[in-house]
């Protein structure tokens, strides 16, 4: 009953984001909302650049992929350097090279994977020089998906856009003041935002002394679900009260971390010059969430197979083992789904201690490629190649050339959107099967069993689709997994991106054909399950062996535990 | 490219200032000043209530069991960073759960020392009392929670057990709009009421008895 209020009231929030957030992106983005611009104009002056100097692909490409690497450049050093720089009230030193690569990399790729624990290993710099990012990364993933659905929207066009405007009006008409507001709301309900260093405590009835790491938290935590970026201050991430402190934190979290994704459909469908289009989309990625918060919260609602082993009598409270107690079980795997179905990966809960039924709920979400409704910015284009994949099915289907929003969808466009779908499950997959064979990857698991198995597989599910949550127990610091943690990340990012960003160049050289009586129409709920079939059996096809060594063989052990 | 190379540069320091810098700045001074007491930590003249302690004594509320644990889970191994977010008690920790999965035999075996600890205080425990949190560090238990360690805590304590369960019910903090999350006893705040409780009982608190 809990659930399904909590539930009507994100859908409501949604609703709120998706109606009004969607229709002011659009007119950010196509230049018609402009009371920012007396802050842009001085970002354009030092740029040398204006909203009317637009970019072919190739130079959008181009500066997508000189920018994002400078950014790991100078995060990277920061991070090596920290123990020189101010604001460190607890004086850590550098970061090691093989972690600075894979954190940098982390934050630029909208990742936020996390090998080290933060309150032990960032000084306040550190984190505040990730938390740009955690703007910058956002931002550049709206980029990409607006000159994809430039790309669509536009017909003989040379350009899709300028790069530099896109992720300058991004950040200051759209994450900048919503993640403030957020900011102040996490600290009202007692997340903490000091940049005093630790707090010396002593309880009188006790006797007992702590030192607790404290820092600018809040405003991160803001950012951090806003921009489905999900890497915490703190290791225990949003499990960690001065995170994530209320009921209410847990969902504004989640509100925060769809909206934008949500959102964007209705800023595609606008546009395009019609909403029932985004509607469709939308529609595709709220039957994969509804499902996979069926199921997935319905697991953790059950025992913990070992706890109850143990000798436990049924409980009122379902799989309690890493999680807190002001979240329940239901509501944890609710956050669970849906930072595991965005890009973000934060986490209010241990995910390694979640039933087999549950870890897959996480682990699956990711594997569909994170489109329901995905990461920000990145969630929209990604459905947009299924969606063009789907239209491609039916023209086969039908014998006709496919169109997509009038755009005919040849075989350029087939091997775009191919590439573009097909990187993450070989970029998983590949990196698993080396790090199973080599013993470097094989000790770090901390469960025996499937479970360790599952601890690799989620590691580089995670990284490829640029999530960033984990199964804990892996001891993934270590220059192994560091390094190639870094380069599915890399993959998982830019792999997709530049093909993306051509396929929006090649789909705006050309014209629209006007729609006909034979057009497959694109916005019917015909259209919605192709997308949503396309999506599963791409997912299936891919993982389904890779996932029943994993969750599903655990699942079916009844009885057996692993050391 | 280099025309990408220097927008990029300057596209980045400009945003170190502002996203790093000021937004940092920004906010703690607002935070400082709208809500001091929740931006320092919810600090109390005996820790956060919203940071886990261990009370390992059986005159106290429990909360969680970590690797702090007072429970017959044994803190040398280490399994999590409970209720150790930077140092406690002197020793380094982190926070974080103990990442054990749902068939793994030392979870199993955890949770049955718990059990049977639990049992041999008398108190038939609930799922909280036997299962990590997902900080370590988790500071609440559910009401129930605290419900069945009141045959523990009244035997050691003496105070009348209709008395703590009057007390218990005095600080179930309940879901926020009755449906957020669920609801929760705070841990340092229980054992303070009951020290206070004692004092005005003429118990003693601070002595086992």
């Amino acid at each position: 009953m809990d659930l399904f209020l909590t539930i009507v009231v994100l859908v409501a929030a949604l609703a709120v984001c998706w109606r009004f957030l969607g229709t002011y992106m659009a007119g950010v983005f196509e230049g018609r909302i402009t009371f920012l611009a007396w802050a842009e104009r001085p970002v354009y002056r030092l740029l040398r650049t204006s909203p009317e100097q637009e970019q072919t692909w190739q130079r959008y490409a181009g500066a997508l992929v000189v920018f994002s690497g400078l950014s790991i450049l100078f995060t990277y050093l920061v991070l090596r350097i920290q123990g020189s720089l101010p604001l460190n009230p607890e004086h850590l030193g550098a970061v090691s090279p093989a972690l600075a690569w894979n954190t940098a990399v982390s934050f630029v790729t909208n990742t936020n994977w996390q090998n080290y624990a933060g309150e032990r290993t960032l000084s306040y710099l550190s984190q505040m020089t990730l938390v740009v990012q955690q703007f910058l990364s956002p931002a550049v993933g709206i980029a990409v998906a607006l000159a994809l659905v430039r790309g669509l929207a536009r017909r003989e066009s040379k350009t899709v856009g300028n790069f530099w405007v896109d992720v300058t009006r991004a950040v200051l008409y759209v994450l900048l003041p919503i993640a403030f507001l957020a900011g102040i709301v996490f600290v009202a309900q007692g997340a903490v935002q000091t940049l005093a260093g630790p707090a010396h405590v002593r309880d009188s009835l006790t006797g007992f002394t702590q030192v607790i790491p404290r820092g600018p938290v809040a405003f991160m935590e803001a950012i951090k679900q806003l921009g489905t970026n999900g890497g915490g201050f703190y290791a225990a991430n949003g499990a960690m009260p001065y995170e994530n402190p209320t009921g209410l934190t847990n969902l504004l979290s989640i509100v925060l971390l769809l909206a934008i994704p949500v959102a964007l459909t209705a800023t595609f469908g606008d546009m395009v010059g019609s909403r029932r289009q985004g509607l469709a989309l939308l529609a595709a990625m709220a039957v994969l969430f509804g499902a996979w918060t069926g199921f997935t919260t319905w697991a953790e609602h059950q025992p913990n197979p070992a706890v109850a082993a143990a000798g436990l009598p049924h409980q009122p409270t379902g799989n309690m083992e890493g999680k807190e107690a002001r979240f329940g079980d239901t509501q944890s795997a609710l956050y669970g789904v849906a930072s595991t179905q965005t890009s973000t990966g934060s986490a209010d809960a241990a995910y390694d201690s979640f039933n087999p039924i549950g870890g897959f709920g996480l682990l699956s979400g990711m594997m569909l490629g994170e489109v329901s409704p995905g990461g920000v910015g990145s969630g929209l284009y990604t459905i947009l190649l299924f969606a063009i994949l789907a239209v491609f099915i039916a023209g086969l289907m039908v014998g006709r050339t496919p169109e997509y929003l009038g755009k005919k969808i040849q075989a350029r466009e087939i091997q775009l959107a191919g590439i573009g779908i097909l990187v993450m499950p070989i970029v998983v997959l590949v990196l698993t099967a080396i790090a199973v064979s080599v013993h470097a990857g094989r000790v770090a698991p901390l469960n025996g069993g499937p479970h360790g198995f599952s601890e690799i597989l989620y590691a580089f599910t995670s990284q490829a689709n640029n999530n960033g949550s984990a199964f804990g127990g892996i001891s993934s610091n270590t220059a192994f997994y560091n390094v190639l943690g870094g380069v599915a990340m890399l993959l998982g990012r830019f792999a997709i991106m530049v093909p993306v960003l051509a396929l929006g160049g090649v789909l705006a050289e050309k014209a629209t054909v006007p729609a006909g009586p034979g057009t497959f129409r694109t916005d019917t709920p015909l259209f919605v399950g192709l997308v949503i079939g396309s999506i599963l059996l791409i997912g299936a096809l891919t993982f389904f062996p890779a996932v029943s060594l994993g969750p599903i063989v655990e699942q079916l052990s009844h009885g057996r535990f692993f050391g | 490219m280099y025309v990408h190379l220097r927008r990029s540069l300057v596209l980045l320091l400009c945003s170190f200032a502002v996203l790093g810098l000021a937004y940092a700045y920004a906010a703690t001074g607002l935070s400082q000043a709208l809500f001091p007491h929740q931006a320092n930590g919810s600090l109390g003249p005996n820790g956060s209530t919203l940071i886990g302690q261990p009370f390992d004594a059986t005159r106290w509320f429990h909360g969680r069991p970590d690797d702090f644990g007072p429970y017959a889970a044994d803190p040398a191994k280490g399994v999590s960073g409970g209720d150790n977010p930077l140092e406690a008690d002197g020793l380094q920790g982190s926070s974080g759960p103990t990442n054990l999965g749902p068939r793994s035999k030392v979870l199993l075996e955890d949770t049955r020392a718990l059990i049977r600890w639990w049992h041999e205080h008398g108190v038939q425990p609930t799922s909280d009392l036997v299962t990590t949190s997902g900080s370590g560090l988790d500071p609440d238990i559910s009401p129930r929670s605290a419900l069945v360690q009141i045959p523990m805590v009244a035997k050691a304590t003496g105070v009348p057990p209709a008395d703590l369960r009057a007390l218990v019910e005095r600080e179930v903090h309940p879901a926020e709009w009755g449906f957020l999350g669920s609801p929760t006893v705070d841990v340092l705040q229980l054992n303070e009421a009951l020290a206070h409780l004692e004092a005005r009982l003429g118990l003693h608190p601070g002595k086992s008895r």
